[in-house]
Formats: C-alpha cells, sequence, structure tokens
C-alpha cells in the first residue's frame, strides 16, 4: 500500500498519510471539521452526522470520521449545500433538547451549544415532539439526566471501552431511544463505579456530578460549626484551568485562600495524609512481603476502582489494601486527634474535602466510614464545583495572594501530591516500603518505569536481595486486564497499583471541563497537570513520607506504630462483594 | 420467583452451556433470549443477570437487545396471550370494535395483563388470515369472521375452563 495519497480539500492540493480518515487528514491539513460523537480514545460511532463533508462522485454526504482518504478524493468542506444540511442536522439535536441553556449546569461550557453557535442557528425551524424525562438522583456521585441526551454515544463507549464497566448502554430504538443502565435501574444500584467519566466526555449536561455546592454554601454561613477543609493532590493542578489558566498550573496556594474566603475555618491538605497512607500501606506491603497476607498486594485508595472491585472482581477484595484511602484518613484524623488538641467538640466539625472525583462522593456515604455515628466527611466536591464556589462567591481568584495550608495537617513530603497522577502512589510506597525495609536510603528514588500514560506499566526493584515486581494500570479496562494477567500468573507481580480514571485522578470525573480549544481527556492536558505534580515532588525539600515531621508527630502523639491498634480503628477498612455482579466489557480497546 | 430446583432454569442452562461450545458464542444472544421468552414467557431480571454471567455479557447490553426487539417481552405475560390483527382487511372489517370489547370485558389496556393473570392483550399487524377478517389469534389459534359478541364468547370460554382447572 501507498504511504500517501494525494487528495483535493477545499480546491487545494494535499498529499496525506494513507490509512487515515478524512477527519484525520483534514485535521492534519488545518481544516477542523465540526464533530460531536467523534472521540479520539473511542471507537468510531458515526451517530452525529455533524462531519459530513461533500466528496466528488458520491451520490450522499459522508461523515468524515468514518471515511477513509483515497488517491484523487476531491473533498468540499464548507459549500453552501453542506454548511446548511450540518446546520439542519445541529437544529434538529437542539429541537429535541430543553431550551433551557441559562439555567443548566454546562451553560458556556457545553459542546453542543457551541456546536449551535458555530453552525450559525440563531433562529429554531422544527417545532415539534420533544422527549422528557425524569433526572436519575439515585446515585450519590453521578446525575444521569436523559432529556438532556443527545444520543452522541460517548457515554456509551466510555463506560464499555476504557472502563470496560458497560454501566450504560442504549434501550428501546428510534425516537424512544435512552441511554440507560440495565433494567432502567435506579443508576445508584447499577454496576456503575461512579468514576464519572460519562460527566468528562458528555457534551451536554445529560451526566454531571451530584452537586452540593448549595448545601455547602448554607453550611458555610452557620455559626454553629467549624468548618474544615482538605484537598487533593490532582485539584490544584487543574483548578486553574476553571479561569482560563493553562493545565498544569500549582495552584494550591490560591485554592487554600480562596477557601479562607468562602468561609471555611482550618484549610487543610489531603496530601499530608497521602503520606500517612504511604505510612500504613507501605507497612502492610512489607507484612505480607514477608508471608503475612496475601500478594500481589494492590492499592486502595481510588474509590472508583474500589467499587469496580466489590462488583466485578470480588476474587482479588484479599488482595487490595485495608488502608483507607488518604480522604477518609484525613477526615478521620481530623474529627479525632486534631479535634482533641484544637480542644474542639467533633459534632462542631463540619468536614469538607475537595476532590478531582465524584467517586469520593459515594466513598464519603458509604457506612464505614463513619465516626461517632457521623459520616467522617460530611461533604465532597469536586474541583468544578469549587471553582463554581469561587466565582459565585466573587473571589478574583488568578489574582489571591497565595496563602499556605493551616497546620499540623498541611504539611506533606514530595511522594503525596503524586498521588494524583497514575504511577504516583506506587513510587511514594516504593520510597517508603525500600527504606523501612533495608534501613537504608533509597539514592534513585525516580521510577521512570511506572511514570507515563501506558495503559499498563511494570517495573521490578531490588529490595536488599529481593526482587520485587510491580505493576500500574489506570483506567478501570486496563485495571481489568491487569487483573486477567493476574488471573493467570499469580505470582507475577508482588505490589499493584490501580486507578479508575485515564491518567490517574489527573483525568478524575470531577476535573475541570475543557476549554474551547481542547477535547474530554487530552492527553496533553493530562500530561500538563501530571507535570505539575511531579514539579511539585521536585520542589519539596522532603521527599519520603515517612520524613514528614508531622506525620512522624502524629504517630508519636497518637496513633502509635503503622498498623497498630489505633491505626487499625481509625486508618482501615474492608469490602465487600456487590450485587449485581458486573461483567466486563468484552469491547475493551486493546 | 426463582428458585434453586427451577427446571426451566436446567433446560435454559443446557442451551447456553451449548452455544458456549460455540465460536463468537456471544451472538448467539438473542437465540438464548428466544428460549428464556419460551420458557418463562418473558425475559425476568434474575435469569438476565444468570445470562449475563453465564455467557460473559455486561447485562446493560442484553437490556439493550431486549428493548430492541418488540417481540421480547419484559413483564409476566398471562396465561392466553392474546394477539389482535390491526391489519388493513380486520381493520376494514371492523377491528376497532373487537379491541373495543376486549378492552372492556378485560378491563386493559393494549400491552397489559389481567389481574387475575389469564390474557395479555397485544396489537398484532397482519396475521396472514386476511379471507377470515376480523381475526384475533389466542395463544396458537386464530379465531376469525369475528363479531363483538363472537369475541365476548370466546373470552368467557375460556374463563370458565380456567375456573375448571
Amino acid at each position: 500500500m501507498k504511504e500517501t495519497v494525494n487528495i483535493t480539500i477545499n480546491g487545494k492540493a494535499y498529499e496525506v498519510q494513507a490509512g487515515q480518515t478524512l477527519m484525520q487528514a483534514a485535521d492534519v491539513c488545518g481544516y477542523h471539521i465540526p464533530r460531536l460523537c467523534y472521540h479520539p480514545d473511542l471507537s468510531i460511532e458515526g451517530a452525529c452526522r455533524v462531519c459530513i463533508v461533500e466528496v466528488a462522485g458520491m451520490k450522499n454526504y459522508v461523515a468524515s470520521c468514518a471515511y477513509p482518504v483515497t488517491e484523487g478524493m476531491v473533498v468540499t468542506t464548507n459549500s453552501t449545500a453542506i454548511r446548511r444540511a450540518r446546520r439542519d442536522i445541529v437544529e434538529l439535536l437542539v429541537d429535541n433538547h430543553p431550551q433551557d441553556c441559562h439555567t443548566c449546569e454546562r451553560d458556556s461550557n457545553c459542546e453542543l451549544q457551541r456546536l449551535a453557535f458555530a453552525m450559525g442557528i440563531r433562529k429554531r425551524h422544527f417545532e415539534g415532539e420533544r422527549k422528557t424525562f425524569e433526572q436519575d438522583l439515585s446515585s450519590p456521585s453521578v446525575v444521569r439526566d436523559p432529556e438532556k441526551c443527545i444520543l452522541c454515544g460517548r457515554c456509551v463507549r466510555m463506560c464499555e471501552e476504557i472502563q470496560g464497566i458497560h454501566a450504560l448502554g442504549y434501550a428501546n430504538r428510534g425516537f424512544n431511544t435512552v441511554v440507560m443502565p440495565a433494567y432502567n435501574m435506579p443508576f445508584g444500584e447499577s454496576v456503575c463505579s461512579q468514576c464519572g467519566q460519562c460527566i468528562n466526555v458528555c457534551p451536554t449536561a445529560a451526566f454531571t456530578e451530584h452537586n452540593d455546592t448549595q448545601a455547602l454554601f448554607e453550611t458555610l454561613n452557620d455559626p454553629a460549626l467549624i468548618k474544615v477543609v482538605h484537598i487533593a493532590p490532582a485539584v490544584r493542578a487543574a483548578i486553574g484551568e476553571s479561569f482560563g489558566l493553562e493545565p498544569g498550573q500549582n495552584m494550591e496556594h490560591q485554592t487554600a485562600a480562596a477557601l479562607r474566603r468562602l468561609g471555611f475555618d482550618y484549610v487543610f491538605d489531603t496530601q499530608f495524609a497521602a503520606d500517612l497512607t504511604i505510612m500504613e500501606e507501605g507497612s502492610e506491603f512489607l507484612e505480607r512481603l514477608q508471608g503475612r497476607g496475601k500478594l500481589p498486594m494492590i492499592t486502595s485508595c481510588c474509590p472508583g476502582w474500589i467499587n469496580a472491585l466489590e462488583t466485578f472482581h470480588p476474587d482479588f477484595m484479599d488482595h487490595v489494601s485495608s488502608c483507607k484511602s488518604p480522604m477518609s484518613m484525613m477526615s478521620n484524623v481530623i474529627k479525632t486527634h486534631f479535634a482533641e488538641k484544637a480542644d474542639i467538640d467533633p459534632a462542631r466539625l463540619f468536614v469538607v474535602s475537595v476532590m478531582p472525583c465524584t467517586a469520593k462522593k459515594s466513598e464519603a456515604v458509604r457506612p464505614e466510614h463513619t465516626l461517632h455515628g457521623r459520616r467522617s466527611t460530611d461533604l465532597v466536591i469536586t474541583t468544578r464545583e469549587l471553582a463554581w464556589m469561587i466565582k459565585s462567591a466573587g473571589i478574583d481568584f488568578i489574582h489571591l495572594e497565595g496563602e499556605p495550608f493551616d497546620k499540623p495537617l498541611g504539611l506533606s513530603s514530595g511522594a503525596a501530591p503524586i498521588f494524583g497522577v497514575t504511577g504516583g502512589v506506587m513510587e511514594a510506597a516504593v520510597r517508603t516500603a525500600y527504606e523501612l525495609y533495608t534501613g537504608e536510603t533509597l539514592i534513585d528514588i525516580e521510577l521512570e518505569a511506572i511514570r507515563g500514560f501506558k495503559g499498563i506499566k511494570e517495573a521490578s526493584l531490588n529490595i536488599d536481595g529481593i526482587t520485587v515486581n510491580v505493576a500500574v494500570a489506570h483506567g478501570l479496562g486496563n485495571g481489568a486486564r491487569l487483573l486477567d494477567i493476574l488471573r493467570k500468573a499469580p505470582d507475577r507481580y508482588h505490589f499493584v497499583e490501580i486507578m479508575a480514571c485515564p491518567g490517574g485522578c489527573v483525568g478524575g470525573g470531577g476535573q475541570p471541563y475543557p476549554t474551547v480549544n481542547s477535547i474530554p481527556l487530552d492527553e496533553g492536558c493530562l500530561q500538563q497537570r501530571a507535570d505539575a505534580l511531579y514539579g511539585m515532588d521536585r520542589g519539596n525539600t522532603i521527599r519520603r513520607s515517612h520524613d514528614n515531621p508531622e506525620v512522624q508527630r502524629l504517630y508519636k502523639e497518637c496513633l502509635g506504630r503503622p498498623l497498630g491498634e489505633k491505626s487499625h480503628e481509625l486508618l482501615h477498612t474492608r469490602y465487600a462483594q456487590k450485587s449485581p455482579q458486573g461483567i466486563v466489557s468484552r469491547k475493551l480497546t486493546q | 420467583m426463582l428458585t434453586k430446583d427451577d427446571p426451566k432454569l436446567d433446560q435454559l442452562k443446557q442451551t447456553i452451556d451449548q452455544v458456549m461450545q460455540k465460536p463468537y458464542s456471544d451472538s448467539y444472544l438473542i437465540a438464548v433470549l428466544h428460549k428464556t421468552q419460551a420458557l418463562y414467557g418473558y425475559l425476568p431480571e434474575d435469569i438476565i443477570n444468570i445470562i449475563s454471567v453465564d455467557m460473559n455479557i455486561p447485562t446493560a447490553h442484553i437490556w439493550g437487545v431486549a428493548t430492541f426487539y418488540h417481540y421480547f417481552n419484559l413483564t409476566p405475560q398471562g396465561q392466553h396471550r392474546i394477539a389482535i390483527c390491526l391489519g388493513t382487511a380486520c381493520y376494514v372489517k371492523g377491528a376497532a370494535q373487537i379491541v373495543e370489547t376486549l378492552k372492556q370485558q378485560l378491563k386493559i389496556d393494549m400491552g397489559q395483563t389481567t389481574a387475575d393473570g389469564l390474557f395479555t392483550l397485544r396489537p398484532a399487524r397482519c396475521l396472514g388470515a386476511c379471507g377470515l377478517a376480523p381475526v384475533v389469534m389466542i395463544d396458537d389459534t386464530i379465531h376469525g369472521e369475528l363479531t363483538p359478541k363472537k369475541m365476548s364468547d370466546i373470552v368467557n370460554k375460556h374463563r370458565r375452563q380456567a375456573k375448571k382447572k
């Protein structure tokens, strides 16, 4: 086959790579054909027909996302006729869509809205029957609003091909087609892992996070409560995007300042608990390595992964670390040790966490994460929700003078921020486990082999003569593949990290929507966010969790030792199989 | 409704075992759903869950197939399935009156099942018996040249038979 083909786009001749689709070739030549159901990481659906173009000699317009380039092809992307046809297609989508942009969660951040504007739709021509549905509010994390769905199928393909969860499918047919879970059951009871990737890829507001901002504003105005907040690593690397900044700016100090202006009394850093997690998880790994407990040990920080474990992979429950996530550890430490030291009645404490994640909302309501009969984390908001609150409160985020986190739960090592990117927990755990086990200092602490966005990454380490094999997977689909490897070769790895979202928490389901010139889960954007976190690690003088003096102090004053009795009470948890059992999709992208 | 010793389930499991031996086993999903409906009269959720695990197909996908085809019933069906032809010939010959008679006598709408679980009423397109129009098919029997009176008598006959049993 020839390597290149000659085509003509809008009267100009181009030599383009063979084997591409028309859309890809046009992109290279500088013509951005409008598109909707297309996403480069997902299979080609050709459902929306927005990307149609004229090809000379073809009777009908062709969907450029699904049509390969061939020698001598003459393409027109912008004739009057094609513009009209494309506009009509989008107009029909808009006409079967609620006319409520000004009260919609995605107002000014909606692909359909942008597309309708770009197509020049200024008037409605087709008034007709419109579908009406109730919102599905059953999930603590994700709200499903089929009325806003335009059936592009990006969520279905995301859930199926990248996550392997297949919680969503098309039901019924024709005008009555709806994207829904099996049996039209409440979304919260389905096999959904609450990862929120459907929200990330949805062009409209058919999927949004369960919004807790109004409840939080009310709480912040309650003088009887002492409001405490802690923020996850990946939040600070992405929140700037909501305010027009380039991805990858570390906004931790501005975020801390904004949280104080919102009315929080104490602003802590979940990264403190990331170090604490490493103390517990690293110690647990060493226990298992010495024959006490099953190997490989699998990480437990990610609630989307834990949901998937309990629904899809119950055979691995004994392999998963009993450590709670940093969020739940942090909230527990706040409501016990901190409350005691600051002489605050824990009943007056209202603990909020800001997470890049929707599944954390489901973690917070799990009955095992309670203290004194109340949730240990009272409320979880996403990066997106916090950005909205900051804007809504009229806080000039960009020009805020940065402020540090409060003491003592605001201090973290460089091993903590990298929790927010795939491979980071493993890297942090290795730094500490190595030194706890050997008593020597690990010189080369940056584990390049498990950085980056390859689906499954592996490395072998030598810990005092023992070869320790580790593996890292991000995206639940890659996680399922990694577990399949383990089912066939149970001894292949000693330690495994699984994160539910592509890229890890930087690509979390609660992160800012893409800006105008970007697409959801763009790898370049994820890399920039990740670079911000790695930069924080390198910029920190303390780079190992066990060297965090506040963590050391916490063990001295309260916990005793890692895996001790007090630790078990506050920092560890358990898992249980859920039904209905989930079946991993076989359409996983290879 | 799902019990441990369900002979129907044993039969279904046999069918699934057979198709799982074949290449592209998931392409037999529709056949397995047909078998399920033949056994149970509809596609019970519990059974779909079992098919999902045994055939290794996510439930959301099975649900998509089950809801795409009108043939599949998603709710329990009555003991007798009444399909009333609404094709052109039957319609011209007064199918609408037959529909009205049935709706009033059974106190249900199209697609519903009577409270006693005896009848399910469904519309049909052409049953290929236009010469006998208007017709209904009850289970596998065609009843033709119907009048409201004849229709009502047939329903009563089925009711009497059910009582005897």
